[in-house]
């Protein structure tokens, strides 16, 4: 166990950062090595199972302004998995409400000694804020319609699992783009590692200007399904949406959903993904969500795998 | 018999067509005429290498009293519009209450002699209370001494509400200052929509969102013949529509605040709440046609759009920061930086466009000219100055601008107001 844990003493030269906020700034070079470090940790872990303790005396605390259930477990049983401490502070409502700013707030959290803070927010750049008025890491674990990094690295290490590569590959996100930051960080990891990257939904959600930055930009997915390898299935933000973008919901479905009838026109190696929770009937429906091209629960393991290798990177590069 | 004497300074007076170096003599609180030989006991101003100007007069400022004071206050406000080279500052009826009463226009020009720094003009409310629906009491409140009418950063979305006010001031000549928005279309939104905006998960606020409002009120003061006054214009579809209403014919004015020529939404990359304003900044196509504009004439005046608001309000996320920015000293040296230095704007323009339009935008008899007989407001301007923008060399009581630790160029050294110096600047102390 020793040996082991010394292998872990230092992290990888090509890693400077202390905190993680976006894919948008990451080099090609520092998206693969997050990638193989968490390869490292799903294999040193026997696959996320067994603990490595490479983050005793470390205290991760858990921000989250926002509801969420995977994000936040699988980021606590990551730090949790590699023998760090976890705080968890989780606020649904604005802190606005409670009279105290959220920059007060992570300052009290912070007086408590943590190491690194793991933030969800309902507006974008909140992390960033933060990263400027604290002294500990900080790990974006979505803001707003912004970006959620670690989800965009879990899809990636998943379809590198799968297919051996993403360079070449062509990528569809399917769905509600302009509020979702899933699609937003998967489009700058994808793009950076060589992958052809489409957004594809209704055009009230995904704006033309995305052509603009190189990504192909499509409404109807049963034109672009044939060419696809990999179809990363969005769910629909009603909560982040001031109006109805699409007329019913019903509507969006008999449009964009992934459907066992549509599977007939995709290739047939073809990954079906979804970042969840999933509408079920409205991204996709049971059949091809449980079925054999769908790699959903691959990607739930990836993501401790990959939660691990992010705390473990942004806290060893802290001074 | 007061008197003072600038001398060998660039009188720029484009009221006038006058531009050249001159002395410039100030007698019982108004110009006296120029060229005149000192007496022996005068006091003198050398202004070598200094640019004198009428004073500059802003049509956009928020002072935030009664109400807000954490923001700024009619004192502080002034202090910080001299030090901007303001002699006059119109103050916008955004406080708490609403500037829509006799009692409260009397109240701010009370508090503005009481701080006796500049000059304040009142712009009170259209509408009671500010809330869009009825007609406040415009004639009331001429009488108390508004010289103008908005609802401030409330654009006036009611159409019939519009349209009535331009009417009901052709009995007192006064203009209706809006702010040209959709709320609908705008609703929510944090920065301007466009590409940075797509990239960064902002909800943004569509430049038809001011287009579309721009077109009705141009249409409206063209139909009733009333006065419209458009602030804080930031989109290439106003300008255009503007530049097409004036040449109808169209009794309209417009403004342009340096944030809308200074800044691109690309400032909104860094999350900096201190970039979030209403008009957002706009991409570099919209900062190009608002400087057209300016070029050309389309719009009138150059305001500073002054927004303070206090550290801790801005220091929230940015759904929950407030729109604004602090402006009032930035005007100067960010006209130079982005207008003069380029080549867009001579002094003799820009001095038109921050103190002669504006003058006759408010028909303030006497100000905005340097002509024998006007008051003797006047600006003093170091074009060459160099300072840094820090919080506490701000007037302000706010420091919520990008430009903090910027290096400037250019500055006010002196302002007189009512013929007394008001105002020099640290290094001419």
């Amino acid at each position: 166990m020793s040996t082991q844990v010394a292998e872990w003493a230092v992290v990888p030269p090509g890693w400077k950062r202390r905190h993680l906020l976006d894919l948008e700034s990451l080099s090609a070079d520092e998206l693969v090595l997050i990638l193989d470090t968490a390869e490292r940790f799903k294999q040193a872990t026997d696959g996320c199972r067994r603990r490595l303790p490479v983050l005793v005396g470390k205290t991760c605390a858990n921000l989250f302004f926002e509801d969420s259930t995977r994000t936040r477990t699988s980021f606590s049983l990551a730090a949790r998995r590699l023998g760090g401490e976890t705080v968890e502070f989780a606020s649904a409502g604005s802190s606005l409400a409670k009279g105290e700013t959220f920059v007060d707030t992570a300052r009290n959290i912070e007086a408590m000694n943590v190491d690194v803070m793991v933030v969800r927010h309902r507006t974008p750049g909140t992390p960033h804020l933060l990263a400027q008025n604290v002294a500990s890491s900080v790990i974006n674990a979505g803001d707003g319609a912004h970006e959620h990094p670690t989800q965009a690295l879990l899809d990636m290490l998943t379809i590198r699992q799968h297919r051996g590569r993403i360079a070449g590959l062509t990528v569809a996100l399917v769905g509600d783009i302009a509020y979702s930051r899933t699609a937003r960080s998967n489009i700058w990891g994808l793009q950076k590692l060589g992958a052809h990257v489409i957004v594809c939904g209704p055009s009230t959600l995904v704006s033309r200007r995305w052509s603009e930055l190189g990504i192909e930009v499509a409404y109807h997915l049963d034109d672009i399904l044939p060419r696809c390898d990999v179809l990363n299935l969005l769910r629909i933000q009603f909560e982040r949406q001031y109006t109805r973008p699409f007329p019913s919901v019903r509507e969006y479905a008999l449009l964009y959903a992934m459907t066992g009838a549509r599977m007939a026109r995709a290739k047939d190696d073809i990954l079906i993904m979804a970042p969840g929770p999933i509408n079920r009937g409205v991204e996709v429906t049971p059949d091809v969500a449980d079925g054999p091209h769908s790699v959903i629960l691959d990607q739930v393991t990836n993501g401790l795998a990959v939660r691990m290798a992010v705390l473990w990177l942004v806290t060893g590069a802290a001074a | 018999m007061s008197r003072l004497l600038l001398v060998n300074g660039r009188v720029i007076d484009p009221a006038q067509g006058l531009d050249r170096v001159t002395s410039l003599l100030i007698e019982d609180g108004r110009i006296a005429g120029y060229d005149a030989a000192p007496g022996p006991h005068d006091p003198l101003l050398d202004v070598a290498g200094r640019i004198v100007a009428p004073g500059l007069i802003d049509l956009h400022a928020e002072l935030c009293e009664p109400g807000r004071e954490e923001d700024e206050t009619i004192e502080s406000g002034t202090r910080a519009g001299l030090a901007g080279g303001f002699t006059s500052l119109a103050c916008l009826p955004n406080t708490e209450p609403p500037i829509d009463t006799q009692g409260t226009v009397e109240f701010v020009r009370h508090q503005a002699a009481r701080a006796d720094n500049c000059h304040v003009f009142v712009l009170a409310c259209v509408s009671k209370n500010r809330e869009g629906k009825e007609l406040a009491e415009l004639g009331t409140l001429v009488q108390a001494g508004a010289v103008g009418f908005s609802d401030a950063d409330r654009s006036i979305a009611n159409s019939d509400l519009m349209r009535r006010a331009l009417q009901y001031c052709l009995m007192f000549d006064r203009p209706i200052f809006n702010h040209p928005e959709v709320p609908a279309l705008s609703q929510g939104g944090i920065m301007h929509e466009g590409l940075v905006s797509t990239v960064l998960g902002l909800s943004g606020m569509p430049a038809e969102a001011e287009d579309v409002m721009t077109a009705r009120d141009l249409r409206l003061a063209e139909a009733t013949g009333g006065r419209l006054h458009l602030m804080n214009i930031s989109s290439a579809g106003s300008v255009e529509l503007i530049r097409r209403a004036k040449a109808r014919g169209v009794a309209v004015t417009a403004e342009v605040c340096p944030a809308h020529f200074a800044f691109t939404d690309e400032a909104l990359r860094a999350f900096d709440a201190n970039c979030k304003i209403n008009p957002p900044l706009r991409s570099a196509d919209h900062v190009r046609q608002c400087i057209e504009g300016l070029v050309d004439g389309t719009l009138d005046v150059i305001a500073s759009g002054h927004a303070p608001r206090a550290r801790e309000k801005k220091m929230r996320e940015l759904d929950q920061a407030p729109y604004g920015m602090t402006s009032l000293e930035t005007v100067l040296p960010l006209v130079i930086r982005y207008l003069i230095q380029p080549g867009h704007l001579d002094w003799s323009a820009a001095v038109a466009r921050l103190s002669t339009n504006p003058a006759r935008v408010l028909g303030l008899a006497g100000k905005g000219s340097l002509a024998p007989g006007c008051d003797a407001d006047v600006t003093v301007i170091d074009p060459e100055a160099r300072w840094v923008v820090a919080p506490e060399s701000l007037g302000s009581k706010n420091s919520n601008t990008p430009c903090l630790g910027w290096e400037m160029q250019g500055r006010a050294s002196h302002v007189i107001v009512g013929g007394v110096l008001k105002y020099r600047s640290a290094a001419d102390r």
